[in-house]
């Protein structure tokens, strides 16, 4: 705490000290001299603070993530703070910096005329007699604006703490239950027919939450060894998030008459992934790299579908921990 | 005689291709008065549909050994327990007949006329208990309703204003020529790969709101004039600043041009 009086103490006292004048021999001057505006450099370093202010507003507003209004705060800091910047901008080039305009052939280059033009703008800058403060003020205003150019990059993904990616919601005995909440019986699965369930009192936005449940003939399933009783009674549940690019699998191709149609199939509608339920999820065609994850079913008491277990792989787009296998 | 012989072989061969079409041609038969409806159907099925669905609506499957579809000539699926409504649905889309078993059914004309129609879906009816005509009331539907249903059971395929779409191995087809008794038909029977849909999943009030929302989208309201995309009047407001825009430019070009003197 007292570290950060000192800083606060020396941020002050270098704000309010002014450095004398270094002095230089002056030469003549080129440009008439102009008055001092404090005024006009003081609103500046407001706008300059004002911009500051709002470019931090914007990184607490997402860093607070419960506010209301999220979107609309986040947009009208952010906006706030570039209108602030653009306005002292204004008064800069309009009150402070000379604004003469001039017309003159083009010149010849000559070393002279470097040394001139250095002069002209070290002159421009007569107005300023707060330079330390605008220049605070303006670094303020950069720096809160970077950070809050930067800040949404924390969205991409938990870039510490990957383990969430594995983490589920479903646990053996967890029931499955419809869009209303009601628990999905056994009997209630028809042929040909497709249905998306929930996990029973649990988060239902997280990425391992939807499923999408079918009911195929028992006879007709080859699924993968080990997964012999994860189907009963031919009742498959499958993650509804496509291993591709995390969309829902909403398409369910099921034919009427088997023989002459094509099989069963999982398709997701954003890349037509193709996905064989009769055979643990495996791709049939698309982009996706690797099968839908299957969810071990069994029927509990009262005949309502419950889960048996875990899915029998990660949920969801693959990622680098897919490949490296989940940590224990 | 030589001219005859001509006129004999230019018979032949325009007579040819339309023999050997897809469809073999329906004899027309008048029956008398009193004669069954099932009974003219039999007879109809008789001559137009038992090489595939077999004698009686039996079916045609193939043997257990054989899972792809191979070249089984005449394959079918067995018509005992469909319902009139699947051979109302199938008849009057123009789905059946169907050239190559393994072909998806299309939209064409209708092959049988409106009296045939009725006579092989009252015979079809007649094999086994099954799905009736339905009579959708799109009127007493809601529309709002009706759309959060389409979205949810149908846009995945046939997109959200029912332009129809694909999934891997099939073609969703658009709906703007569908009746809504056919709406209805096929969201209960679930033709060729589409799921259905029973009472239990879209109750039959619902299902008057979806046919509803599917008659509302053969002409939906386009708010932005041009129906670009259907999707209210943002891509219209897009093009129009883009033609408007190259106007402004066009103009400013000419103001800003020096004069010749």
């Amino acid at each position: 705490m007292s570290r950060f009086r000192n800083w606060f103490i020396s941020a002050v006292v270098l704000l309010a000290g002014r450095r004398a004048k270094p002095g230089a021999p002056q030469s003549e001057r080129i440009l008439p001299e102009g008055e001092p505006r404090p005024g006009s450099e003081v609103l500046a370093a407001c706008l300059l603070f004002g911009c500051a202010f709002f470019g931090a507003a914007f990184v607490a507003v997402y860093a607070l993530d419960r506010l209301p209004w999220t979107t609309q705060l986040l947009g009208a800091s952010l906006g706030l703070a570039l209108a602030c910047l653009a306005a002292a901008l204004v008064v800069v080039a309009k009150r402070l910096v000379p604004d003469e305009q001039l017309e003159e052939d083009y010149p010849t280059a000559h070393p002279a005329a470097s040394d001139s033009i250095a002069q002209l703008v070290q002159e421009s800058g007569d107005r300023f007699t707060r330079k330390r403060l605008v220049v605070v003020a303006a670094g303020a205003a950069t720096g809160a604006l970077s950070l809050a150019a930067i800040t949404p990059a924390l969205s991409l993904g938990p870039a510490l703490d990957p383990d969430v990616l594995y983490r589920t919601p479903w646990r053996p005995g967890r029931k499955l239950v419809d869009e209303r909440g009601r628990p999905i019986r056994a009997d209630g699965i028809e042929f040909k027919t497709f249905y998306t369930a929930f996990p029973q009192g649990a988060e239902r936005e997280e990425l391992g939450a939807p499923l999408v449940v079918v009911r195929l003939d028992p006879g007709a399933l080859a699924l993968p060894a080990g997964r012999g009783s994860w189907a009963p009674e031919g009742i498959l549940a499958y993650s509804k998030i496509c291993t591709h690019a995390g969309c829902a699998v909403a398409l369910f191709r099921t034919p009427l008459f088997p023989p002459a149609e094509p099989k069963p199939a999982l398709v997701c509608p954003c890349h037509y992934s193709t996905f064989d339920p009769a055979a643990g999820g495996a791709v049939l065609f698309g982009p996706a790299g690797r099968p839908l994850p299957q969810l071990p079913l069994r029927i509990g008491s009262g005949g309502v579908l419950e889960a048996a277990g875990d899915f029998s792989g990660p949920v969801g787009p693959s990622w680098w921990g897919v490949r490296m296998g989940k940590p224990t | 005689m030589k001219r005859l012989g001509v006129l004999a072989v230019l018979l032949l061969v325009l007579g040819l291709p339309a023999a050997g079409g897809a469809q073999q041609p329906k004899t027309s038969v008048q029956f008398p008065p009193g004669v069954p409806l099932a009974r003219q159907g039999f007879y109809l099925y008789a001559q137009n549909c038992a090489s595939c669905h077999g004698d009686r609506g039996r079916g045609v499957v193939p043997p257990a050994s054989q899972e792809a579809p191979g070249p089984i000539p005449g394959l079918g699926p067995s018509l005992s327990g469909v319902g009139a409504g699947a051979a109302d649905f199938y008849l009057r889309t123009g789905y059946m007949p169907l050239g190559e078993p393994t072909d998806q059914p299309k939209r064409s004309p209708n092959f049988f006329d409106d009296n045939e129609i009725r006579a092989l879906v009252a015979y079809v009816a007649s094999l086994g208990p099954g799905l009736p005509i339905p009579d959708p009331h799109p009127e007493n539907g809601n529309l709002s309703e009706g759309l959060s249903l389409f979205r949810e059971h149908c846009a995945g395929c046939h997109q959200i204003l029912a332009e129809g779409g694909y999934v891997t191995g099939a073609v969703p087809p658009p709906l703007d020529r569908s009746t809504p008794v056919q709406v209805a038909e096929a969201v209960r029977i679930g033709p060729y790969v589409m799921p259905k849909f029973s009472e239990r999943v879209i109750s039959d009030d619902e299902l008057d709101s979806l046919v509803a929302y599917v008659e509302y989208a053969k002409n939906p309201d386009d708010r932005g004039g041009w129906a670009l995309g259907h999707v209210g009047p943002v891509p219209e407001g897009m093009l129009t600043w883009f033609l408007a825009a190259t106007v402004l430019i066009g103009a400013c070009v000419l103001l800003g041009q020096r004069l010749r003197r």
